[in-house]
């Protein structure tokens, strides 16, 4: 891993390119070095597609970017209902046996990540997943770890990570409302 | 003595009989009838029904969002094709699906609708979806349900089938776009059709340009246009003009009770063949809400024919339904 | 002061003794009511003045008969007295359907509605097609001791529509009427002499005009909300249909003729247009049907559903008019208490009826509070209209009548809760409506049945 040993001060100044040049350069490496052959790049609706996009450009994937949805398939939607405007996934491609990297915004708790994964299962068998994001932070709630990472945040609960885009990208920390 | 005047308080289910299909906080819960839905709610489940429609195009053509949930197909009366494409849908959800055809004859007689129901929601089932004879079955089941079951109407005597309209509404604006500039004809036994009506409801919810309505007196409903609609009799006035054509079915039935002479005049008049079609605007499409009875109100060439998109209608019935099912059921536990 | 109100224990008239629990004193034989604002619809009495009863009877109104001696004075002072409801159709389901309701739970329920004779339909099992079946009814009355039940002969035996009824027996018996209700005669050949048969006897022929085979299969009014609801139409024409055939029949026998639960318009305008041809006919319509439309079925409120069905809004203001004018002298409750199950199901296959005897009254004096009638003619409707049409000697505050008397206190606002009411049947679309005025104390026969707030001794 890249930065993610030093953590960003949350209130520094936040240097998106400099984030992303370092994930591309991460990922560069490893497609470089074989551990990823000719791999499909797939972005999490809608901060990871945002993402992906700029990665996809800077590395020159052969293949189309694909985007995943995971509105079918969140563990809270017996709480919070199906989203107003479900904007179907789109993987241009066939994923079975190839190697896939897969790029959301920010890891916190794991539980997107997850049902990425179960929806990308169900589009086929890729032969290896590699996690890429933008922003890591404590919170886990599920044993996932990202492989490629642009920046580390040391957070608390009551603050977030938002990405503005996708034209510009901006990331901003806030504070979260209080919950009771 | 003074007289006091004190107002009477309507009955509440007078004061707004659709209320019933929301939950407090204004989310969708049971869908009984288009009525009462608005715009908003007609098109949101169109808009998911879309995203639904890409999951059928997939290797696994399944979604986990009910998963551990139990969907009872109620069917009073029997339809193995509507049934089976509620059961595809709930399936393709990832729900649990019990099958119960109840035929209303002696075997189960003495049994009401409310015990079958309660003895079946005691085995835990979270969303019923009903196919019954009588009118006013599916707001009678949606009124004594518990609190966390939801009640789909698949179809209640001639009252309501407001998945068949919604999905005949998706195959229009896939096929169409706009609803504003369409004028859209209905044709056959209104008087009887369940159809019909839901149909008539979400096209003037859409604010189609026109709704028509053609047929005899007698298979029309007393003060029919006062459901939003222009009434014809003749094929050639009704059907000049019209961008989409929607074929009912005619129950023979119909003959017995007075309210036709026979197949042969009623085909004569009323009966879709290619000749009819062309009073059409020629990108006009032809629909059916299945099953077709060829030959009585359309003839094969015009069901198969290129203007046809009933095959369509099918497919995108089980997205429609997978849509309500997940609108209906999401979001209500806390 | 007990706040259980006090009903009247029946009478074993086999034994001709007071059952256990009768109070000398409350169930005693006279009376004087003091203070109350009388109110006579007959003779337009509106005084506030006193009422002497003495042996079941009215003896005087004003002052004391000379040999007057009371066991019993009410002070009335606040309360009108107004002459016990005489409900003209109504059926309490005994004999036959006494899981839905009995003599005794309706004859009840309706002293504590002001009603003090019931007219009950003969469609109970066994058919009121024999003495036998008006005896045990009377006696089934006597022995619940509350209302006075009264009972309304079949036209044709077993209702068949084919053989005539013992029509003169059932009179003598204490039939106040006969009826072949909703049961259609086999044809008017039969209907004809039914009619002329009754006429010779001078008896009452109460028709309910509903053609069958126009009506099959319906549940609702034929017309733009049914249309909507899919609900299987009764067009106004089974109606008007079957009323004209009455009417013709009714030129050519004389028969005198009743036309109950009147639903349309159409069907009040040839009732005015008959009794101005000076036949002998005259209508009733149940009190529903002159609050409720079409509208009210629009959420399939299985309560709604009744036959004839609740029709459109110019038919029941056409109905209120023709109440207004006199043209319908009668509101009657069209009383069908129904156990929960029957009402348990989608509209069209619940049961038809209402539960309506506690309402009877109080929507009849809204039509008064809404400007529709004066409060003496509103009373007509239910007390002397129907005495006259049914030939009772009751339904007044005058000397000489029977003293079937109510009290009413017009400020005891209150709420219709179903879980409340005293039928057996809960079965009321009015439930939640808000009412200006209650009955207090109620005398059948000069005895009291029904009474609040009182103390036994």
């Amino acid at each position: 891993m890249s930065h993610s040993d030093t953590p960003v001060s949350a209130h520094a100044p936040h240097d998106l390119d400099a984030y992303l040049h370092s994930m591309v350069h991460d990922l560069r490496l490893r497609i470089d070095s074989g551990a990823l052959r000719d791999p499909l790049m797939i972005g999490i609706h809608t901060g990871g597609v945002w993402v992906a996009k700029h990665l996809h450009a800077a590395l020159g994937l052969s293949e189309p970017l694909g985007k995943l949805s995971i509105a079918f398939y969140r563990d809270d939607f017996t709480h919070i209902g199906l989203h107003p405007q479900v904007s179907p996934s789109s993987l241009p491609f066939d994923i079975e046996g190839r190697d896939i990297i897969l790029v959301d915004d920010v890891l916190y708790t794991g539980r997107t990540i997850r049902a990425a994964m179960n929806e990308l299962f169900d589009f086929g068998r890729p032969s290896r997943v590699l996690l890429a994001v933008l922003c890591d932070r404590p919170g886990r709630e599920l044993p996932i770890q990202a492989d490629v990472v642009g920046a580390s945040f040391m957070l608390d609960h009551h603050e977030e990570i938002v990405l503005s885009g996708p034209e510009p990208l901006n990331l901003s920390i806030q504070h979260r409302a209080v919950e009771a | 003595m003074a007289v006091v005047f004190v107002r009477p308080k309507l009955p509440k289910l007078a004061r707004d009989p659709w209320a019933i299909q929301f939950d407090s906080d204004g989310h969708l819960k049971h869908l009984l009838t288009i009525e009462g839905l608005g715009a908003e709610w007609v098109t949101r489940i169109l808009d998911t029904a879309e995203s639904f429609l890409s999951v059928t195009g997939r290797d696994v053509k399944k979604v986990p969002l009910l998963r551990g949930r139990t969907v009872v197909n109620l069917f009073f009366e029997s339809s193995t094709r509507t049934r089976t494409t509620f059961e595809l849908a709930a399936k393709r959800l990832s729900a649990d699906v019990l099958n119960l055809n109840i035929s209303t004859s002696a075997a189960t007689k003495g049994e009401s609708l409310l015990d079958t129901m309660r003895n079946i929601q005691a085995m835990q089932a979270d969303m019923f979806v009903i196919r019954h004879e009588q009118s006013g079955a599916a707001h009678f089941l949606a009124r004594h349900v518990e609190q966390h079951v939801s009640v789909l109407n698949a179809g209640d005597g001639w009252h309501a089938h407001p998945t068949q309209a919604l999905l005949d509404v998706f195959t229009i604006r896939k096929m169409k776009g706009e609803f504003a500039p369409l004028r859209v004809a209905i044709v056959g036994d209104i008087l009887h059709s369940r159809v019909a009506r839901s149909q008539i409801h979400a096209l003037n919810t859409l604010s189609t340009g026109e709704v028509r309505v053609i047929a005899p007196r007698t298979l029309l409903p007393a003060q029919v246009e006062k459901l939003g609609v222009r009434v014809f009799h003749d094929m050639r006035e009704g059907l000049k003009d019209v961008d989409v054509i929607i074929m009912l079915r005619l129950q023979r039935e119909r003959m017995e009770g007075a309210l036709l002479p026979t197949e042969d005049e009623f085909f004569r008049l009323y009966g879709l063949t290619p000749e009819k079609l062309a009073w059409a605007k020629p990108d006009a499409i032809v629909m059916h809400p299945g099953p077709a009875n060829r030959g009585v109100e359309i003839d094969s060439e015009v069901a198969d024919g290129p203007q046809s998109v009933i095959l369509q209608q099918v497919s995108n019935g089980i997205a429609v339904r997978m849509a309500v099912m997940s609108l209906c059921m999401g979001g209500r536990e806390e | 002061m007990s706040n259980t109100p006090y009903f009247a224990q029946g009478i074993d008239i086999d034994h001709l003794k007071p059952p256990e629990g009768c109070r000398p004193g409350i169930d005693c034989q006279r009376w004087v009511i003091r203070g109350a604002r009388v109110l006579d619809p007959a003779s337009q009495l509106d005084a506030v003045t006193d009422v002497f009863i003495d042996k079941a009877g009215i003896v005087a109104v004003g002052e004391a008969p000379s040999d007057f001696a009371c066991d019993n004075i009410m002070d009335a002072r606040g309360l009108w007295l107004i002459p016990g409801l005489i409900d003209s159709w109504a059926r309490l389901r005994e004999p036959g359907q006494e899981h839905k309701a009995t003599i005794a739970s309706e004859a009840r329920a309706a002293t504590a509605a002001g009603i003090t004779s019931v007219c009950i339909p003969p469609d109970t099992d066994p058919v009121i097609d024999t003495p036998a079946v008006v005896r045990l009814i009377k006696r089934r009355a006597q022995l619940a001791g509350g209302a006075r039940i009264l009972s309304i002969g079949a036209l044709t035996q077993d209702l068949d529509g084919k053989r005539l009824a013992e029509m003169a027996d059932l009179q003598e018996a204490g039939c106040v009427a006969v009826s072949n209700i909703l049961k259609p005669m086999a044809n008017l050949a039969v209907m004809r002499r039914a009619m002329e048969y009754a006429n010779t006897f001078d008896i009452l022929v109460i028709v309910q005009p509903q053609d069958r085979a126009l009506a099959h299969g319906g549940c609702a009014h034929e017309g733009a909300v049914a249309s909507r609801l899919g609900l299987p139409g009764i067009p106004v024409a089974a109606e008007t249909a079957a009323m004209a055939q009455i009417l013709a029949l009714v030129e050519e026998t004389g028969a005198r003729v009743h036309f109950a639960n009147l639903s349309t318009a159409r069907a009040a305008q040839m009732l005015e247009h008959a009794r101005f041809a000076g036949l002998p006919v005259s209508g009733g319509v149940s009190a529903h049907q002159l609050f409720l439309s079409e509208m009210d079925t629009d959420a399939f409120d299985a309560n709604c559903h009744v036959i004839p069905p609740l029709r459109s809004l110019r038919d029941r203001d056409a109905l209120l008019d023709a109440v207004a004018r006199g043209v319908i002298e009668v509101i009657h409750s069209d009383h069908q208490p129904h156990e929960g199950d029957a009402k348990a199901a989608p509209f069209p296959d619940a049961a038809p009826g209402i539960s309506a005897l506690e309402t009877l009254l109080p929507l009849t004096l809204r039509l008064v509070e809404n400007g529709t009638l004066n409060l003496q003619h509103a009373l007509h409707r239910v007390t002397s209209g129907p005495a006259q049409l049914l030939r009772l000697k009751a339904g007044g505050v005058a000397p000489g009548l029977r003293a079937d008397l109510c009290l009413y206190d017009p400020q005891a606002a209150w709420t219709l809760d179903e879980q409340q009411m005293l039928s057996r049947g809960k079965n009321t679309p009015f439930a939640g409506w808000d009412f200006s005025g209650k009955i207090t104390h109620t005398w059948v026969a000069g005895r009291l049945v029904y009474g609040q707030n009182i103390e036994p001794k």
